[in-house]
This record gives C-alpha cells, sequence and structure tokens, in this order.
C-alpha cells in the first residue's frame, strides 16, 4: 500500500505562557515541534505498511526549518519524506494550505491511503484533512480512533470514529484520506541508528514550480480568509476562595451552588 | 504578498514584539527588530505590541471574486442524529437571527436527512423563516458525500452570504468539505460571531494557538462566509410554536452507488451523560493518583447527574479513557457549573473549560493556576473535601 502523512511543525502551545503583566503570549523558549496528532497519523502508516506492505511518504509544508519534523519522521522509518518551502506557499490558511499538500499528493501518485492529524495545536480548525479529500475527490474518515481492517485488494477499510456519543463504525473504498485522534497508537521512538541515517538523508524540497499549482490558489492570495485582529482573551477573574475547616467550607460551597439554582 | 513592515527609524530594539511572535520570526539586528522567513502574518505582533508604533502588516485588498451582492441571508445547518435536532443547531437559530437583523435579510434553516420534514417545525419555531430542505434514503445517516452533494446543490442555487454550523464532529467533518468544494473561506469553533457594520461582513472571533489567544477572522471577497461554532457557545434562543414559514425543496442528485461510504453500525458510549451537552461536569486531574480514586469524583457526579471529565494528566496516565478528556486536544465544554478537582488548570485544560458559568476549584496546592478563573476555590485535600461535599449535597437535594 502506498500511503501518505501529512505533518506540521508548530509551536509547542501547551508550553506558551502569558505575561502576566501585559497580558499577551510569551514565545521565548517554545519549541517548535511536530504536531501530537500527526505522530499518530505516522504510527498508524508505519503499522499498516508493517501488517500489509508497501511505503510510507511524508510531507509537510513550511518554512525552511519545517525539516526537521520530516527528520523526525525518516527517524520513526518512513520511507521518503518532501519539504514543500516557497515563500508563495506563506500566510495559507485552511483552504490554500489543503490544496498546496492535495497537489503533493497527487505529484506523488497512485496513493492508496492519506493519513493526517486530527487537527493542528495552533490552529485547532480540523479542516485541512476534509480539505485534502476534496481536493483529490476522495472520501474522507474524520475522528478515526481505531482502524479495524483493511483490504487492499478489494480495495476497502473499516474504521471506528469516535463522536460526541459514541463509536461509529464506518466502511468506505480506497483511496481515501483518513484524519486520526490521540491514543489511536502509541508512537514508536526513533531508534538512534534511525536518528543517524535521518540526519544524513537527503530530502527534496519542492517549490511552487515543482508543483501543478495554480499561483492564485496558494498561500496568502489563495485564502479566503484572513486575520483581522489578535488579541488575547479576557482573563476571567473575580472568583472568591473559600476560607475555613472543611466541614465549614463545604457548607459555604454548598449554600452558594443552591444559591445558583443550577442543581436539581 | 503581503509584508511585514517594521520602520527601523522609530523602532528601538525593545524585543516586544519578539515575545508575543508565535513563530520565531523576528530577532532584533544591530539594535532594530527584522523579520525572517517564519513569518506567517498572523498579525500577533502588530495589535497594540509595539510601544512606539513601529510594526505594521501590509495586506492588498482581496480582488472580489464574485459578485457579492447576489448572495443574501444568513443560513443555519440544522444538524439532526438519530431522530433528534442537535441544540447547537437552535442555539445558532438565535445567533443567526441577531445577524441578519444587523444585514437586513432573513435566517433560514438547511435541512438535509431522511423524512426530516417534521423537524421543519422546530427549526420555525426556533426563528427560521424559511427552510431549505433535501430528503433521501440515501440521507439517512449522516455521511459526508451525500450531505455535501445536498449542501453544495442547495448554496450555489440560493446562495447564502453566511452558512453557519454547530462544530460538532458531525459538523467539522462537513464544514470543511462543503468550503472548499465553494472554494470559500471556513473559519473553525468560532466563540464569536458579528456584523461589522461598515463593510456589513461577518466578523468571526475564535480561539488559535491552543487558547492562548482570539483571533478575529474576515471572509471579505468569497461567499458564502462560513464558521463552525461550538455547541453552548450561544444561548437557546425562545421558541414560539406558533411561528410558521416556507420549505424549499430541492432532490438530491446522488445515487446511493455513487457514496463511497456506508455506516456499519452506531455503538452507544458507556457513559450515559454526554460531556458535550452536561448541564454539570466534575473533572478529575493528577491529583487524583489513580484510576481507583476516580470513585469519590462519580460519586460527586453521580449526587449532581453530572458527566465525569478528566485533564490530560489523568487520560495520559491510562486512569480514565480519553472519551472524558477536557482541554485543547480533548473536548471543548461549556457546563453550567464545572468542577475541577486535582487539577492545576493549565492553559490547555482551561481551553477547554474557561467558559464554563461557574468554576469550582479544589486543590492542594493555592497556587494552581485553576484558582486564578474559579468561580469559587477551595484549597484542600479532595480525598477529604470531594466526600463531604458528596454527603451534604445528598441530604439537601434529598437524594440520601
Amino acid at each position: 500500500m502506498k500511503i501518505v502523512v501529512c505533518v506540521k511543525q508548530v509551536p509547542d502551545t501547551t508550553d506558551v505562557k502569558i505575561n502576566p503583566d501585559t497580558g499577551t503570549l510569551i514565545r521565548e523558549g517554545v519549541e517548535s515541534i511536530t504536531n501530537p496528532f500527526d505522530e499518530f497519523a505516522i504510527e498508524e502508516a508505519l503499522l499498516t505498511r508493517e501488517e500489509y506492505g508497501g511505503e510510507v511518504h511524508v510531507i509537510t509544508m513550511g518554512p525552511p526549518q519545517a525539516i526537521d519534523v520530516l527528520r523526525n519522521a525518516m527517524a520513526m522509518g518512513v520511507n521518503q519524506t518532501y519539504l514543500l518551502s516557497d515563500r508563495a506557499f506563506a500566510g495559507a490558511d485552511t483552504l490554500a494550505t489543503a490544496y498546496t499538500l492535495a497537489k503533493a499528493i497527487e505529484k506523488i501518485g497512485d496513493v492508496d491511503l492519506v493519513i493526517c492529524g486530527k487537527q493542528a495545536i495552533d490552529g485547532d480548525t480540523a479542516q485541512v484533512g476534509p480539505g485534502i479529500a476534496t481536493r483529490l475527490g476522495l472520501p474522507q474518515l474524520t475522528y478515526v480512533s481505531k482502524v479495524r481492517e483493511i483490504d487492499p485488494e478489494n480495495k476497502k477499510i473499516v474504521v471506528e470514529r469516535m463522536v460526541e456519543d459514541g463509536r461509529e463504525v464506518v466502511e468506505s473504498s480506497l483511496p481515501v484520506v483518513m484524519t486520526v485522534m490521540k491514543d489511536i497508537n502509541d508512537p514508536r521512538l526513533p531508534s538512534l541508528l534511525g536518528i543517524k541515517k535521518a540526519a544524513k538523508a537527503d530530502i527534496p524540497t519542492w517549490t511552487a514550480a515543482d508543483l501543478p499549482v495554480e499561483p492564485k490558489k496558494i498561500g496568502f492570495d489563495g485564502s479566503p480568509t484572513w486575520v483581522m485582529r489578535v488579541f488575547t482573551p479576557e482573563q476571567r477573574g473575580g472568583g472568591e476562595m473559600l476560607e475555613g475547616e472543611i466541614p465549614d467550607v463545604v457548607s459555604q460551597l454548598v449554600d452558594k451552588l443552591l444559591e445558583t439554582k443550577m442543581l436539581k | 504578498m503581503p509584508k511585514l513592515i517594521i520602520d527601523k527609524e522609530t523602532c528601538t530594539g525593545c524585543g516586544a514584539c519578539i515575545d508575543v511572535c508565535p513563530y520565531d520570526a523576528l530577532t532584533v539586528e544591530d539594535d532594530v527588530a527584522v523579520v525572517n522567513e517564519k513569518c506567517t502574518f498572523c498579525g500577533a505582533c502588530v495589535d497594540d505590541v509595539c510601544p512606539v508604533d513601529a510594526i505594521t502588516l501590509e495586506k492588498e485588498e482581496k480582488k472580489v471574486d464574485v459578485s457579492t451582492d447576489e448572495f443574501k441571508n444568513v443560513w443555519v445547518f440544522i444538524e439532526h442524529e438519530r431522530g433528534k435536532v442537535a441544540n447547537v443547531a437552535f442555539e445558532l437559530l438565535g445567533q443567526g437571527k441577531k445577524l441578519a437583523d444587523s444585514l437586513g435579510c432573513s435566517v433560514c434553516g438547511m435541512l438535509i436527512g431522511d423524512e426530516v420534514e417534521p423537524f421543519a417545525k422546530e427549526v420555525f419555531a426556533y426563528g427560521a423563516e424559511t427552510v431549505y430542505m433535501t430528503e433521501s434514503p440515501i440521507l439517512k445517516d449522516y455521511r459526508t458525500e451525500p450531505y455535501g452533494a445536498a449542501a453544495i446543490n442547495l448554496i450555489r442555487k440560493y446562495k447564502p452570504e453566511v452558512v453557519i454550523f454547530g462544530a460538532t464532529t458531525q459538523g467539522r467533518d462537513f464544514a470543511g468539505c462543503v468550503a472548499t468544494t465553494l472554494e470559500t473561506g471556513l473559519t473553525a469553533d468560532c466563540t464569536g460571531l458579528d456584523i461589522d457594520p461598515e463593510k456589513k461582513l461577518l466578523k468571526q472571533t475564535r480561539p488559535a494557538f491552543g487558547g492562548n489567544v482570539m483571533a478575529t477572522i474576515l471572509c471579505e471577497a468569497h461567499r458564502p462566509q462560513m464558521s463552525t461554532v461550538r455547541p453552548k457557545v450561544f444561548p437557546m434562543p425562545p421558541k414560539d410554536e406558533s411561528r410558521t414559514g416556507e420549505i424549499v425543496r430541492e432532490p438530491l442528485t446522488m445515487s446511493e452507488d455513487q457514496v463511497r461510504t456506508r455506516l456499519v453500525e452506531f455503538l452507544r458510549g458507556a457513559e450515559t451523560v454526554n460531556l458535550a451537552d452536561a448541564e454539570i461536569i466534575v473533572s478529575g486531574g493528577r491529583g487524583l493518583g489513580g484510576p481507583d480514586q476516580f470513585k469519590v469524583v462519580r460519586d460527586l457526579a453521580d449526587v449532581l447527574g453530572a458527566a465525569v471529565g478528566a485533564s490530560r494528566a489523568a487520560v495520559d496516565s491510562g486512569w480514565i479513557p480519553y472519551e472524558h478528556q477536557v482541554g485543547q486536544t480533548g473536548r471543548t465544554v461549556r457546563p453550567k457549573i464545572y468542577f475541577a478537582c486535582g487539577i492545576s488548570g493549565a492553559i490547555q485544560h482551561q481551553a477547554g473549560m474557561r467558559t464554563s458559568d461557574i468554576i469550582v476549584a479544589i486543590n492542594k496546592d493555592p497556587d494552581a493556576p485553576i484558582f486564578r478563573i474559579a468561580t469559587f476555590g477551595i484549597v484542600g485535600d479532595l480525598f477529604q473535601v470531594l466526600p463531604q461535599l458528596t454527603e451534604e449535597l445528598k441530604k439537601k437535594l434529598g437524594k440520601a
């Protein structure tokens, strides 16, 4: 099976702090990492290759330093990686990003399965996976928490999707675009040998000229949405600490909760 | 091509812009700020950051691609599952009406499914003037392809200027497909929707960077302007059963053999109270120490008829399944009351629950960040507080 995984390099937003005086973001010391959901995507691709044979290709769209996430993927054991990098790709919203990634997948060609992480932890939109599926004219399976079985010969896949009140078991034809949830698997740690090989690997960079893209559909020009304003959210405040011995604070709390009339 | 411009004369090299850049795109060279290729033009450095206004973001006016005047009305996708319309659809009708009023047009429902006409009554009752409907047995259960075909057909024919979806798993699966096919803008997980009075545009506000910042987004030159909105962001509007409206019907132009997915079965979740809909949630975190210790959380939840939530730490440690995780990489919830027990309240957890009406925090550590956003805070041992709280509530609520 030929599998493509789309990954993104993101700032580690779980590490970001807010400056208590100005209320603004403190970016200093925040690392760039592989989007955590994408690591599950890479692992799922590797597990699929182990079971059914084939190749795993990994692509990322980003500035030159995004090559680090590709080296990480190579160290985990994928076959080939590609960096999509060009000034013309910058400023892309989800529409332009999905378009660019889809064109790269077309260039790789003959793909049976595309796997993406559910969402990126900086944009948090979860839109690029569905966008890629639509551009490629493929069915999509989102919020996948488990792959039950794949039948490469008959081109079928059965997965479990996690929805609000339970799980859907869905069957789809292949090829398909799949976005995966956290804990679908246990991503492997790169081996020392893997890291060494990855450091020396030759990773091609594809620019806008290398892909069959229309200039007005990529980057800022290809983005219908743009950010008008960025601000820090209103800090929620004005609470009260309940003081006293435990039986006393419990009583206080119960009284206050009853006052709200929100209890049945 | 947008440009980030730093006026070298004015810039003092103070580094305030560097601190806020999420992409490490700014550095100080020769005592002035310099931007590099990592810049994504997100604008975080521009608003109210530079003390001397030395930094500006130049974006060209977007060439208007479509005749935007042709597009009229605010549509709300009427999501339904297993025989019931999702509350978020009604919440969005409420806000949709306000948007429509500002724009001087109507709010309408987009209803897709099999034998769903009975739902139209409720949709009118909650404020829609028109329901655009496509019915077919192929649309019985939600699937991206046939629902997408139905929506695209309706939108291309009737040209709404705004289409809003609930940011549920169904909505987020669906909206991306529709927006990409129409090649228009989609903003996810909005927590605010307003109309810019001058430009008559939809201003879409949403959290980014794990909830650390808020961004206001515009879609100027493309139609429809599309958004997904989280449940419980907007209140349920009043219901008026006497209201009626017009139903506009369109057929589905897709056949079953063109659909490439099939719902095999639905496995209902074990928990009886759905986290997304819960009015009260009791969550446990690292402070619990183990899976069995969740008992004190569950006991309290039982008395309150509440759902059980968890922090990422508890889920990562394997104490409780991922379905219960609240936070940036888990579920976003907006209950009336949220109990955070043994949860420190890191930013990514806050992103998932900070808009709850009332937050009760119980933690041994007086410096835990959760106390900064709590309505009521108790510094204490949760293994003493929770059981006593449960007992007291049992008595007062008559459930002893």
